[in-house]
């Protein structure tokens, strides 16, 4: 077996006990991406001399015997809105071309910097997180590893298919209405999104910062559970943060689900659900009742307005955060300096910005504006409050939300570009839980008849990480698909 | 038509930095960017690099409530901060993080007042609130905005703590904005939140109306000494136009400091939309009562309290105590005099006042200077006091000191140094009386008619001896020997 196909708990026992180096490992991790990413296109920038360095640094400090800390030189996929210092970080948009934070991002600092992870490069995404299908790229798609005709799904693309075709072992994401658990989904592998303030989001390129969060996407639920261990926690830096005890994610995965209450929402299952995820997901669910869980039915009643809340929150908040981008102090400005300095920054933006990016600016500081706002971003507040009540309301019946994580699987390349709107109506079975401020996970459950992955999601209580970590684990195990590799790319 | 000032309203917003903190309001950079190399107190979250997140600097609010209590507000149990939306080269985010007491929106701390003089009667001025906000970066030009060829950014000052005083549109003449500025300086002199002394550390926009008219906002006045002659110019601008039977219309101006003009900005229609909404980066802030009562026990005096135990401890007028405390420099100076003696009484009391208040004051204005920047210590003044009342020296020979005492030298020494000392030598004051009658018998002829020819002649002395006689010596001697002279004229 190739050592991509390995999980990343594995390696990390094969490397301390010294059956492979992290030479060895790295290596092959840059053959595997130098032999399919000509095809898939998962990453945008490498980093293979510095990590190869790095990797040789590690098994020196092995053989003598030294830590190298709990990662043990795993390969790390960034995705390229999460600062690295010293690396282009550009979102995937123009604008940012050529920047290089001073500064590593929260999540860096822990992976790397304490826990020995060797970052490999930076993974392809929707210019500044904003799209489904990872199409909206200043560099261009990626491509789906089960079928490169179709979507890896988005917005965290380039991490989600570079875990399935083992072009990684580990890779992050962020996720404001469904961004790893969408491409997660659609390559079948594992995303986490924590509970918003569960991971510090200093050094995260905010889109719509108060959904954001930082999460994972891996191969098994075990290096998810690992990772969240690791990022988990207060940062001072960070002051929407939350110091809340952290869990040890790993020692509860084989714990019982005994006894535990699963709600199913049927708003989650309705017609926009194509009928063989609907089926694959039910089928699942009859696995989970028979590992102990009792199912009941739960009710979002305000599903239906979630995608419209979403959108009006995210684009708002976007609209003021990507307000920076003038081109003065980092990144791209426009060649042509003519006119006053408002004449330079709108040259700037139109000529540093893509068109999806453009749309919600557009529509966000149309809804803040006089006269609109409170129509349009103070209602979509009170209609967040009354999601937020309605999970709270299904989480006195139950102790888990399970559902599918999306309406269908991965769509063809280019289908729904030209369709804003539609592909908007993909984020409804994930953006309800960034609203809410939920965690969640999906993990592959099926396939449908083209053999193209499924994702089962789990949503928990705030801070019940350890819960669906659980859930999904035991599923994982139970179902046992999760070592399933990619068809040969070609 | 004639405008009478109750007619006219004046309000006030008033930006302070917060200078006397270490670190700036949302990151670790120093505070302090006066005269450092440009761009070098920065970081990611006063730059706003991408991924940066502000985090609220703690001792901003103890200060901000310091404030509040000293202006009498009512501070708020939880306040936030929202996004100011608008695009300019200053700006690094693109947005300024301010507070909002719209939408949902808490300002710090909402109402309070504070109380002024003017013209022998008092009067409150109401405030709307106060509220926190970050300073954008400093803009550099070579001479004047409009012929610089370039533009410079200094990002040192980006993200300093501003805190913004928003009077109600109460103030009816720009004397009492005066009057008002004088008394807030006071105040937050007193609080040590800030040294206003500093250049740039306070900016005012003022909102200025004439009753049933629409009003005008002025911008960009930069001092505080500005703010009375920006208020003038405008008001008798807007009176000029109602006087040709123009309208007044709402718009922005902007305070022209060289000209000292205002110019048209904007008008109501092209007014910027700042599209506030809440800063979700920063969670809200709670205040409990027990830490506004905690500041509330250390809060040193306030001016206006200092001012009733001064006319109770030292029995000065209400006028002079009032003028005596506004700065608190001053005020403790005299404190320190006053009690360095136990043998002050009320009589010394008020001359330690007056000699502050008159001659060193205004060798201050003259030199551009405050007490601290100059050597004088509270002990020579007491020095000086005790020398007129044990008659070595003349009240006229005091003042001749000053200067020298300004720049550090004692009394003893500058009696030894000029040779100065009052003279009481009666047969010396005697020969010098004489000789004054003899060229001056002009004079003489009308000192029954004219009280005041005795004042010339005691002056005439003075003159002679550059001040250094006893002048009630001198008066009693003068007296005598023209009542002599006045008899033996008229027995002749
Ligand atoms: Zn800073």
């Amino acid at each position: 077996m190739e050592l991509y196909n390995y999980m990343g708990y594995e390696l990390i026992e094969k490397i301390i006990n010294k059956e492979i180096t992290v030479s060895d490992l790295i290596q092959s991790t840059f053959d595997r991406i130098e032999a399919t990413d000509n095809l898939l296109h998962s990453f945008i920038n490498l980093s293979k001399d510095k990590a190869l360095k790095k990797a040789k640094e590690y098994d020196i400090k092995i053989q003598k015997g030294k830590k190298v800390g709990k990662l043990c030189g795993l390969p790390l996929a960034n995705k390229d809105l999460i600062c690295l210092k010293g690396f282009p970080t550009t979102c995937c948009s123009k604008i940012l071309k050529g920047y290089h934070p001073p500064y590593n991002a929260f999540v860096i600092e822990r992976l790397v910097e304490q826990e020995g992870a060797i970052h490999i490069g930076n993974t392809n995404m929707d210019e500044f997180a904003m799209g489904s299908s990872t199409e909206n790229s200043c560099y261009g798609p990626t491509f789906n590893p089960w079928d490169i005709s179709r979507v890896p799904g988005g917005s965290s693309g380039g991490s989600a298919a570079s875990i399935a075709s083992g072009q990684t072992i580990l890779a992050l994401g962020s996720d404001t209405g469904g961004s790893i658990r969408c491409p997660a989904s659609f390559c079948g592998v594992v995303g986490l999104k924590p509970t918003y303030g569960r991971i510090s989001r200093y050094g995260l390129v905010a889109f719509a910062n108060s959904l954001d969060q930082i999460g994972s996407i891996t191969k098994c639920v075990y290096d998810s559970a690992l990772l969240l261990e690791i990022m988990a926690g207060k940062d001072p830096l960070d002051s929407t943060s939350v110091n809340i005890k952290v869990d040890k994610y790993t020692a509860e995965l084989k714990k019982s689900i005994d006894k535990k209450i699963l709600g199913v929402p049927e708003e989650f299952f309705g017609e926009g659900v194509n009928n063989e995820v609907k089926s694959s997901v039910k089928n699942s669910i009859k696995k989970l009742e028979s590992l102990g869980g009792t199912t009941v039915e739960v009710t979002i009643p305000h599903l239906e307005y979630t995608v419209a809340t979403y959108y009006l929150l995210c684009m708002s908040e976007a609209s003021s955060n990507l307000a920076r981008y003038d081109g003065l102090r980092y990144g791209k400005m426009s060649q042509n300096l003519k006119g006053d300095v408002y004449d330079v920054f709108s040259r700037t933006r139109n000529e540093g910005l893509g068109t999806e990016v453009k749309r919600r600016i557009f529509l966000g500081t149309y809804a803040l504006s006089a006269g609109y706002y409170d129509m349009y971003y103070i209602k979509a507040l009170k209609v967040r409050t009354l999601i937020k009540k309605d999970f709270q309301e299904a989480y006195k019946k139950c102790d888990f939300i399970i559902c599918p994580t999306m309406p269908s699987t991965a769509f063809k390349i280019g289908e729904k570009v030209d369709d804003p709107l539609q592909m908007y109506m993909d984020d409804v079975l994930t953006c309800p839980v960034n609203l809410a401020g939920l965690p969640a996970i999906t993990i592959p459950c099926g396939f449908d008849s083209n053999d193209l992955p499924i994702g089962f999601q789990i949503i928990g209580n705030y801070f019940d990480e350890k819960g669906i970590l659980n859930i999904g684990y035991q599923l994982e195990q139970e179902l046992n698909i999760y070592r399933k590799t990619v068809p040969a790319i070609k | 038509m004639s405008i009478q000032n109750n007619e006219i309203m004046i309000g006030l917003e008033i930006h302070i930095q917060l200078t006397n903190l270490k670190t700036k309001l949302f990151c670790s950079c120093s505070n302090d960017y006066r005269g450092t190399e440009p761009n070098t107190h920065v970081c990611p979250i006063c730059i706003g690099l991408p991924g940066s997140l502000p985090v609220v600097n703690k001792k901003v609010i103890e200060l901000a409530i310091r404030l509040a209590l000293a202006l009498d507000c009512k501070i708020n149990n939880q306040f936030w901060f929202f996004r100011k939306n608008y695009f300019y080269p200053d700006l690094p985010k693109g947005f300024q993080i301010s507070q909002y007491n719209k939408a949902g929106g808490k300002a710090f701390a909402d109402g309070g007042k504070t109380t002024i003089r003017l013209n022998n009667h008092k009067k409150d001025i109401i405030l709307n609130r106060i509220h926190l906000e970050e300073d954008p970066a400093r803009l550099v030009h070579k001479g004047s905005i409009a012929t610089s060829p370039f533009t410079l950014i200094d990002y040192n000052r980006s993200g300093v703590c501003l805190i913004e005083i928003v009077s109600e549109p109460v103030i009816s003449s720009p004397e009492e904005a005066r009057e008002f500025l004088k008394q807030l300086k006071s105040i937050v002199q007193y609080t040590g939140i800030s040294n206003l002394e500093l250049e740039g550390s306070v900016r005012v926009d003022a909102n200025i109306s004439i009753k049933g008219y629409d009003r005008s906002e002025v911008k960009n006045i930069n001092s505080f000494k500005e703010v009375e002659r920006a208020l003038r110019h405008e008001i008798i601008r807007q009176k000029n136009i109602l006087k040709r039977g123009k309208k007044l219309i709402q718009e922005t101006r902007h305070w022209d400091d060289k000209r000292r003009i205002t110019i048209p900005l904007r008008t109501k229609e092209l007014e910027e939309d700042y599209r506030y909404f809440p800063e979700q980066d920063l969670v809200p802030i709670e205040i409990n009562s027990d830490f506004i009562q905690k500041v509330k026990s250390e809060l040193p005096e306030m001016p206006n309290e200092r001012s009733v135990r001064f006319r109770k401890e030292y029995r000065l007028t209400e006028f002079d105590s009032y003028n005596l405390v506004l700065d608190k420099n001053f005020a403790d100076f005299y404190e320190e005099g006053v009690k360095s003696d136990p043998s002050f009484d009320s009589e010394e009391y008020k001359l330690y006042c007056n000699w502050l208040m008159n001659d060193i004051s205004r060798w201050l204005n003259n030199n551009n200077k405050i007490i601290q920047e100059t050597k004088i210590t509270p002990k020579h003044l007491v020095d000086l006091i005790n020398a007129i009342k044990d008659g070595k020296i003349t009240g006229k020979i005091a003042k001749s000191f000053i200067p020298d005492l300004m720049v550090g030298f004692n009394v003893k020494a500058l009696i030894e140094k000029t040779g100065k000392r009052r003279i009481s030598d009666k047969e010396y004051i005697l020969k010098i009386t004489k000789e004054v009658i003899t060229d001056n018998l002009d004079i003489i002829r009308d000192f029954e008619k004219n009280p005041r020819a005795l004042e010339a002649l005691i002056g005439k002395c003075m003159k002679k001896t550059k001040g250094r006689l006893d002048p009630e010596l001198t008066r009693e001697i003068l007296l005598e020997l023209l009542s002599n002279k006045i008899k033996k004229y008229k027995k002749s």
